[in-house]
């Protein structure tokens, strides 16, 4: 089973061999409120851990998303142009924004597991 | 004072419920030494009657364009507005309204704003138009800049028949942005030799071409080949269109293929107000939108599933995206919106076509009269409502006498470009539907006079 | 990622309980629903008549136009009826009391339209020649010399056409300005969060970097901060004063030394200027490059969100690159363009647009500031801040205010602490507040507030018209303390329309109309 992690700044990042697939926690949907448009990386970008990657709008808000990781952008969603709302519908799932190869996977020990996390969200 | 409607008691009792002893308390922040103890060296106030009195006298200097023979253009044109445009303007729910922040009690404004946007596209033949930019020169710059954002390079090409006051402006603000800009020489007497050029100029870097038509002194272009030429190269086309009423007779940018019209509406409702307000119309194509300056009005329903309108899009702008806003502007044109609008609406299809008939018509037989003044010289090819000609000797200084005749002849070179020599001897002269009969035969007999 | 969760709820909720009364047109009495010119114009209807054109040699040639441009016209009465129905869905500063802060809705005075409609001023061309138009350039002159006087500084542009424009104007003077010293590594521009997004967006505009500066617990910017952010890359700070919470920056005084014994520049946005005119001066505090709104301070009309003007002064130390065109007085009025001749010092940075600025709002400003006059401009600012001081006074008890519970300028601020708890937002209130008669206050700016509630009345108002603002807002908050919820939840239920689906708006943009298709296309 892939294992998901998270940032601080609620990106998770579910790692798959050497390929993570990147989009926003159930939390972060909640409080950015109706997405309705995400801006996305081209595949073949290269990323920095921390870099701004991708933009999330709602209607009076917008916000960069950073690569949790450092790598390069194999894959962008191509569903949510057409449907940003899928974002907010199944942030988990359907609502990913990008997949990138992971370069470095000593990177990922620096990022919260679910539990560390979710214990996270209990201080704020 | 009749502005102020507190008593002295009012303020007394205010400050009591404050619970201040004067009012300068409240100013308390301001550092003591700061603070003004007299008034400023201005005068006192005055009634109704003085305030007219005075402004009265200083409009009074002034020759007007409806008390002459008028044929000044180059940017800024000269039309009839029909009276109800400027009744409905004033009336104080559109006039005295803020930029429409809580759409459910200004769905007036955002109505007309939908409408507007609706014929600047149709106008333009494009697909989408925004809710106004202040005025075509700074749309114009606006319109540079977003190139750049689309092409993600950061060189201009102007061509050289563009209205200098438009490269100026392009000119300050790529240059304090850092952007390059490549800007042509003007070439009156042979229009096509400016598309040429800048065809020729097209490189890898170049995000944008920026090319006026009717161009600044009046002719005409095709810009399909040239749009092909910018858009193989992967640079945009940027029409600008200084005279609206043109596109009621001419096919428009949009038809050619141009991906941004910029546009000086004054013509449609608005007045000559010595240069502003005035209202720029920017136009562009679909998938451009999210790069597009400015305000965007769009429809949507409200609780009751009720059509409604709204501000959209507004992580592009100032307020929401700060030093990431596709542009800084925040009050734009709104009520000139409006005048333009309520004009265009009670033109038409069938009005606008009539009323760019009757300037072109109007402008051509100025044209054939000129052609029997001796050494006086139409130079365009092509034209709309405004052609240049050539005179023997100072165009400025014909100008000049022939304004102590009683004619506003145009506008001479010399005051766009001051500094190119071969530009001397020519004046851009405009010719709308206010201009008669008389009023040609009043120039062409001015114009004998003072050569 | 940036969390910016500035966002509410931008969906427009649940209709609740429908008209009692429904009626067959969906009209209520005088509010009637107005359907688009597209839908109720024709393309062969005109409203305007005109002759025949002449019968000419087409000029043309093959560009003349063959494609229908599909636009509708209407007549006359149709036209008056369209735009007066528009009008009346409409709220303006005539229709009620409109708080909206930093945008100072004051009473626009019809002499001022009046006036900007003299054919002298109304019907010149910007291009005619400079000998015909002196009374034009007189009046920009007189106006621009009143801007001097009133606020203490040498030199004024006048082309900026709007605030933001004024603000790019300023910081393009200070970009000369350190550009002409040898200065050009200077990129960064320091701006408080609370600032207007203009101050930010316009600097990084001309390629300037912005660096936050902190606002301390009262709600002003302190000298210490700006001292230890003033690295020597740093070129200007951009600061509001009275800043956006509705409070005179106290330590301004030191801030501008401070920025100038850094070599940097003091812009000062001036949108709050109607707060302290005839009170005090920006030029004595130091300040280098300040626009002025003449749409907010001297009142020319906001028209809806425009047209304005942003004159921007300038100090000493910029005054030598005002932009083209400006006016040089001496036996007449000329006008200096490019190319013309310029006195000794004198470096113009370019050109901020075409012509020379807006010559409409200026007639108005000049007319608002002969009509006040020295004494009825310095008494407008005292009545400002005493309205916006009462109503503080006045609601303090029940609302809550971020810096505590000192004297504002201007405009209250309020945040939304005090509705913590009450299932109410500062956007439920605001809608209420509509149901109530009244345009709402500015909500969620400055940023820096949660929740905030930006309350300007301006001077234009009565003791008797703040006395029932004041007691309605009251109503409204106890009624929230309550658990009124459904007076709020999905106000407005008297508006022209209730809350609109910003969320579908933003999603599926709607742009413009598009002419339905036919039915028998649209079913292939
Ligand atoms: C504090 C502040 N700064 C700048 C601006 C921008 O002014 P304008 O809308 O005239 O461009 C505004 C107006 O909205 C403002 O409130």
């Amino acid at each position: 089973m892939a294992t998901t992690k998270y940032t601080k700044d609620h990106e998770y990042i579910r790692i798959d061999g050497d390929v993570g697939t990147v989009g926003i926690s159930h939390y972060a949907q909640e409080q950015l409120g109706d997405v309705v448009f995400v801006e996305l990386p081209s595949s073949g970008k290269a990323v920095k851990k921390g870099d701004s990657a991708a933009v999330v709008e709602s209607v009076k808000a917008a916000s960069d998303i950073y690569s949790p990781v450092s790598g390069q952008v194999v894959e962008a969603n191509p569903d949510l142009e057409g449907a940003p709302a899928t974002v907010n519908d199944d942030p988990a799932g359907k609502g990913w924004f990008f997949k990138v190869k992971i370069a470095n996977p000593a990177e990922l020990d620096e990022l919260m597991d679910e539990a560390a996390y979710k214990a996270f969200l209990d201080t704020l | 004072m009749r502005y102020l409607p507190l008593t002295p008691q009012d303020r007394t009792d205010m400050l009591a419920k404050i619970g201040v002893a004067a009012v300068d308390d409240l100013f308390a922040n301001v550092p003591k030494s700061k603070l003004l103890k007299g008034l400023v060296d201005l005068p006192k106030a005055k009634g109704e009657l003085d305030v007219e009195r005075i402004m009265g006298a200083m409009a009074a200097e002034n020759i007007t364009a409806s008390e002459v023979p008028f044929f000044v253009g180059a940017g800024a044109y000269k039309h009839h507005v029909p009276a109800s445009v400027d009744h409905l303007i004033q009336r104080s729910e559109f006039l005295t309204s803020y930029t429409p922040y809580q759409p459910e009690i200004a769905q007036g404004t955002l109505q007309y704003l939908f409408e507007f946007q609706t014929q600047v596209a149709l106008l333009t033949g494009m697909e989408v138009a925004n809710a106004s930019m202040y005025d075509g020169s700074t749309g114009a710059a606006e319109a540079v800049l977003m190139a750049h954002r689309v092409t993600k390079r950061r060189k201009a090409i102007l061509a050289g028949n563009l209205h200098p006051h438009y490269r100026d402006t392009i000119e300050t603000l790529s240059r304090m942005a850092g952007d390059e800009l490549v800007s042509l020489e003007p070439n009156p007497a042979d229009a096509s030799a400016d598309l040429k050029a800048v065809a020729a100029a097209i490189d890898a870097e170049t995000s944008c071409i920026v090319i006026q038509t009717p161009d600044v002194f009046g002719n005409l272009h095709d810009l399909t080949a040239i749009a092909k030429k910018a858009q193989d190269a992967g640079a945009l086309l940027i029409a600008v269109v200084t005279e609206v009423v043109s596109l009621g007779a001419v096919t428009p940018p949009g038809a050619m293929g141009a991906d941004i019209v910029v546009a000086e509406g004054q013509s449609i409702g608005v007045g000559l107000n010595f240069g502003g307000p005035y209202v720029g119309l920017f136009a562009t194509k679909q998938k451009y939108v999210r790069q597009m300056p400015g305000r965007l009005c769009g429809e949507t329903v409200d609780a009751e599933g009720r059509r409604g309108f709204v501000l959209t899009l507004s992580t592009r702008e100032q307020h929401i995206r700060r030093e990431k806003a596709t542009s800084n502007i925040c009050t734009n044109s709104g009520l000139m919106c409006l005048a333009f609008t309520i004009h265009m609406t009670l033109l038409g299809e069938t009005g606008l076509r009539r009323l760019a008939a009757i300037n072109h018509a109007n402008a051509c037989d100025l044209a054939d009269r000129l052609a029997d003044v001796d050494g006086v010289e139409v130079l365009n090819g092509s034209f709309f409502n405004e052609f240049a000609i050539r005179v023997p000797g100072d165009a400025a200084k014909v100008v000049e006498k022939m304004a102590k005749k009683g004619v506003l002849a145009g506008v001479p070179a010399a005051r766009l470009w001051p500094k190119h020599k071969a530009l001397k001897d020519i004046i851009l002269v405009a010719n709308t539907e206010v201009n008669t009969d008389d009023d040609r035969a009043a120039f062409v007999a001015a114009l004998g006079a003072s050569l | 990622m940036s969390m910016n969760n500035q966002g509410r709820p931008t969906a427009a909720g649940e209709a609740g309980a429908a008209s009692a009364h429904p009626t067959f047109t969906g009209n209520k009495a005088l509010q009637i629903e107005e359907a688009l010119i597209f839908e109720i114009g024709r393309p062969e209807v005109t409203g305007v008549d005109m002759p025949e054109p002449k019968k000419v040699k087409s000029r043309l040639g093959k560009l003349a136009r063959k494609e229908p441009i599909d636009l509708p016209g209407l007549s006359e009465p149709e036209t008056m009826r369209h735009y007066v129905r528009l009008s009346q869905k409409n709220f303006g500063i005539d229709t009620g009391l409109f708080p909206l802060g930093s945008c100072t809705m004051k009473h626009n005075a019809r002499l001022n339209e009046k006036m900007a409609r003299l054919p002298g001023f109304g019907d010149i061309h910007p291009l005619q020649p400079v000998s015909t138009v002196q009374g034009a350039l007189e009046l920009i002159d007189r106006l621009a010399d009143y801007l001097k006087e009133l606020t203490g500084m040498p030199a004024v542009a006048m082309s900026p056409k709007a605030g933001a424009h004024g603000e790019l104007a300023g910081m393009m003077a200070i970009k000369a300005a350190l550009e002409a010293k040898g200065e050009g590594h200077r990129k960064t521009v320091l701006v408080p969060e609370s600032a207007h997004g203009t101050n930010p967006a316009t600097a990084a505009l001309i390629g300037f970097e912005v660096k936050a500066v902190p606002a301390q617990a009262d709600g002003t910017v302190h000298v210490s901060d700006v001292k230890a952010a003033l690295t020597p890359d740093v070129a200007a700070i951009m600061l509001t004063n009275p800043n956006t919470c509705g409070i005179f920056e106290k330590e301004i005084v030191e801030i501008a030394k401070a920025i100038h014994d850094a070599g940097a520049y003091f812009y000062c946005d001036g949108a709050n200027f109607n707060a302290i005119v005839g009170k005090a001066r920006p030029g004595d505090l130091g300040v280098d490059a300040m626009h002025i709104n003449l749409h907010k301070t001297f009142s020319t009309p906001h028209g809806g969100g425009g047209p304005g003007a942003g004159p921007v002064v300038l100090s000493e130390r910029l005054a030598a690159f005002v932009p083209y065109p400006f006016i040089r007085a001496g036996k007449g009025f000329s006008l200096v363009e490019e190319g013309g001749k310029l006195d000794k010092g004198e470096m113009p940075f370019g050109r901020m647009s075409a012509f020379h600025g807006q010559m409409g709002m200026f007639v108005r400003a000049l007319a608002y500031m002969l009509s006040h006059g020295a004494d009825g401009m310095k008494l407008a600012s005292e009545d400002a801040v005493l309205n916006a001081n009462y109503i503080r006074a006045s609601l303090a008890d029940l609302m809550s205010l971020p810096f505590g519970n000192q004297p504002c300028m201007h405009e209250a601020l309020f945040d939304d602490e005090w509705l913590k708890n009450t299932g109410v937002s500062t956007l439920d209130f605001a809608k209420a507040m509509i149901d109530e008669g009244y345009h709402p206050m500015t909500m969620y700016f400055p940023l820096v507030v949660h929740g905030a509630m930006l309350i300007e009345p301006t001077e234009s108002e009565s003791k008797a018209s703040l006395d029932l603002f004041i007691a309605t807002l009251r109503d409204l908050a106890l009624s929230a303390k309550r658990g009124q919820v459904e007076r709020f939840k999905n106000a407005p239920f008297h508006a022209p329309r209730r809350r609109l689906d910003e969320t579908r708006a933003a999603r599926n943009p709607v742009l413009r109309w598009t002419r339905p298709q036919p039915y028998a296309e649209a079913a292939e």
